[in-house]
């Protein structure tokens, strides 16, 4: 009977994970498939405007990217203050609890934030805005990363800096970031990976153009948003660049994530 | 050069403090005016811009009545009509490129008002947050226990690497998914509509199953393989270990992991947006379709002004706040990180 129930029970988790992995394998191949059928170099070499997506990807790149070099330097900053300044103080526990709750909170009511602060005083969508919305996404990430990492530097190292007469800002810029540089940079990686994929809080903050732009100012291409908008258009033409496009989002996501894992994975060795 | 680093360093982490206060301030003032003019009611009012007489209330006055010819109100009042026809309510959100249409005021005639609640979206939310978890919990639990029990390192190293990249999908491509090909399919097997609450909620499950699967094996490779083999060595089967020593052992994580990623479904936009309809009714059954609190904002925000756009707000500023005690409770109780 016991060996029954055991035989049950693990018949039934595999069976799960089965399911779990067909749903999951259904999704990728509809995807590449789907993907597949207005995949072509004309896409790449042309705008929306004219039924391509050059200027979406453009754009998507310059938001995102934007967004990690703003976020880059201020949530390293807050990790060295959470791992190095704070000597473990409550301050710290609680802007560590803050920031998780940030990276989990919802990216629609960060896109509401920002269309308050920014999109009503200026009275429409702009490039800056999109920016500042994925910014305020991707700190927590930022922070997370280095915050982790920076722990598992060893505590010798740092002591052995101080012991040669090394000022504390010494021992951070060049003993332990150095030391954390790989797991930091993995950390990025995968945080610009996760902003890049955004669609909610860009949906009326940067808005999304059909033409190729590179002002900021004003109404910024998006490929997420205009997946959205291609998707739900009555045009089966648009809904096929709708899938091409999210095709290669998925694929470049992918790759980022798999980038990241193969340079921890390279420290390792 | 030394101070300026260490404030420096302060100032940033502060940062994260100021945002999110700023966040929790900018959603309430923004808020104000529907919190001021509905109140707590706001949250089991179920009617969505639809206009009612000021004086006196008279009780047989259909919402649905009013919302065809709107002559009355804003150029913008969509939201109201959707509550009237009864068509497959795909909320089409193509609308526009981004181009803001918002800045011109409420122009409402004297005796009339409109009237905003949240009570669709928040029930649509709840229900279909709900049917995600009782789908994606059992699965999830069997992917994990799979991975971390069951499969041999050979398989379980690489599905575990293919369950995490699915996590890293942008959620986008789950929307699409279902919309196109999982919808049908939905309706096909249980009738009714191809969007529809239940579709939502499914979708929502399939997206949290490899977030889910991902942190409850990570809890559950905590436990000591000490403790495991003295249960083997005692004559214990595969299913008792895990049972009696493995599940004991990764409770706190594995409900942390559920709590989480019940906070995702909860906040979660796009792959709802495509299959949960967006219109401003209750499901009669789970095969309506009906709306979510995210996707009341995705569709409406850009087309909505004055007290329209307040209500959004306030809607906005309950799910965060939700999100955040449901966050923080999973943060702070059972995902404690070890120092």
């Amino acid at each position: 009977m016991r060996l029954l129930i055991n035989k049950l029970v693990l018949g039934l988790s595999s069976l799960a994970a089965v399911i779990g992995l067909v749903f999951l394998g259904w999704i990728l191949i509809t995807l590449i498939i789907k993907g597949s059928e207005a995949l072509s170099p004309y896409i790449f070499t042309h705008d929306l405007i004219n039924n391509g997506i050059r200027n979406l990807l453009f754009g998507q790149f310059v938001l995102a990217g934007l967004a990690t070099i703003i976020g880059i330097p201020i949530g390293i900053m807050a990790g060295i203050y959470l791992q190095e300044y704070s000597n473990g103080s409550k301050y710290a526990d609680f802007i560590r609890d803050l920031s998780d709750v940030m990276m989990s909170a919802p990216s629609i009511v960060i896109g509401t934030f920002v269309y308050a602060v920014v999109v009503m005083p200026t009275g429409h969508t702009a490039g800056w805005a999109g920016v500042f919305a994925l910014f305020v996404m991707m700190l927590p990430i930022v922070v997370r990363a280095t915050d982790d990492m920076l722990s598992l530097v060893p505590t010798e190292l740092r002591e052995a800096g101080i012991a040669i007469g090394a000022s504390k800002y010494h021992v951070i810029v060049n003993i332990i970031l150095r030391a954390a540089k790989v797991g930091i940079v993995t950390g990025l990686i995968l945080a610009f990976a996760r902003v890049v994929g955004e669609t909610a809080p860009l949906l009326y903050t940067s808005g999304s153009s059909v033409y190729w732009s590179t002002d900021l100012s004003d109404t910024f291409p998006s490929i997420t948003v205009s997946i959205y908008n291609l998707a739900t258009m009555p045009d089966d033409k648009m809904v096929q660049l709708a899938w091409a496009a999210a095709l290669v989002l998925t694929f470049f996501v992918l790759i980022l994530n798999l980038l990241g894992r193969y340079i921890i994975r390279e420290k390792h060795h | 050069m030394e101070k300026i680093f260490a404030r420096l360093s302060q100032v940033s982490a502060s940062l994260v403090f100021v945002v999110l206060v700023s966040t929790l301030v900018t959603l309430y003032i923004s808020a104000k005016p529907a919190i001021e003019e509905f109140g707590a009611k706001f949250l089991i009012d179920a009617r969505w811009g639809v206009d009612v007489p000021i004086e006196p209330p008279s009780s047989d006055h259909k919402p649905a009545q009013q919302a065809s010819q709107s002559s009355v109100s804003n150029a913008h009042l969509d939201n109201g009509t959707n509550a009237g026809d009864e068509d497959d309510g795909i909320n089409v959100g193509d609308d526009d490129d981004g181009i803001n249409v918002g800045g011109d005021g409420v122009v409402s005639n004297a005796p009339h008002k409109e009237v905003f609640g949240g009570a669709v979206a928040i029930v649509g939310t709840v229900f279909s947050t709900i049917i995600a978890l009782l789908f994606a919990v059992p699965l999830a639990m069997g992917i994990a226990i799979f991975l971390s029990e069951i499969a041999a390192p050979a398989i379980s190293k690489p599905v575990g690497i293919a369950i995490e990249l699915l996590a890293a999908i942008p959620s986008i491509i789950y929307g699409m998914w279902g919309l196109f090909y999982f919808g049908p399919f939905i309706a096909s097997i249980f009738g009714g509509h191809s969007v529809s609450l239940l579709v939502a909620g499914l979708v929502l499950g399939v997206m949290v199953i490899p977030f889910m699967a991902a942190l409850s094996r990570d809890a559950i490779n905590t436990t000591p393989d000490v403790l495991k083999e003295a249960a083997y060595a005692v004559g214990a089967t595969k299913f008792e270990v895990i049972k009696d020593v493995v599940f004991p052992y990764a409770k706190a994580g594995i409900i942390g992991s559920i709590i989480i990623s019940l906070g995702r479904a909860l906040g979660e936009t796009m792959a709802v947006a495509f299959v949960i309809g967006g219109v401003f009714e209750f499901a009669k059954s789970v095969t309506d379709p009906t709306n979510s609190i995210p996707v009341v904002l995705a569709n409406n925000f850009s087309e909505s002004s004055g007290l329209s756009l307040a209500s959004l707000f306030y809607l906005s500023l309950i799910l965060f706040v939700v999100s955040f005690i449901v966050i923080f409770t999973a943060k702070h109780y059972f995902l404690r990180r070890g120092k």
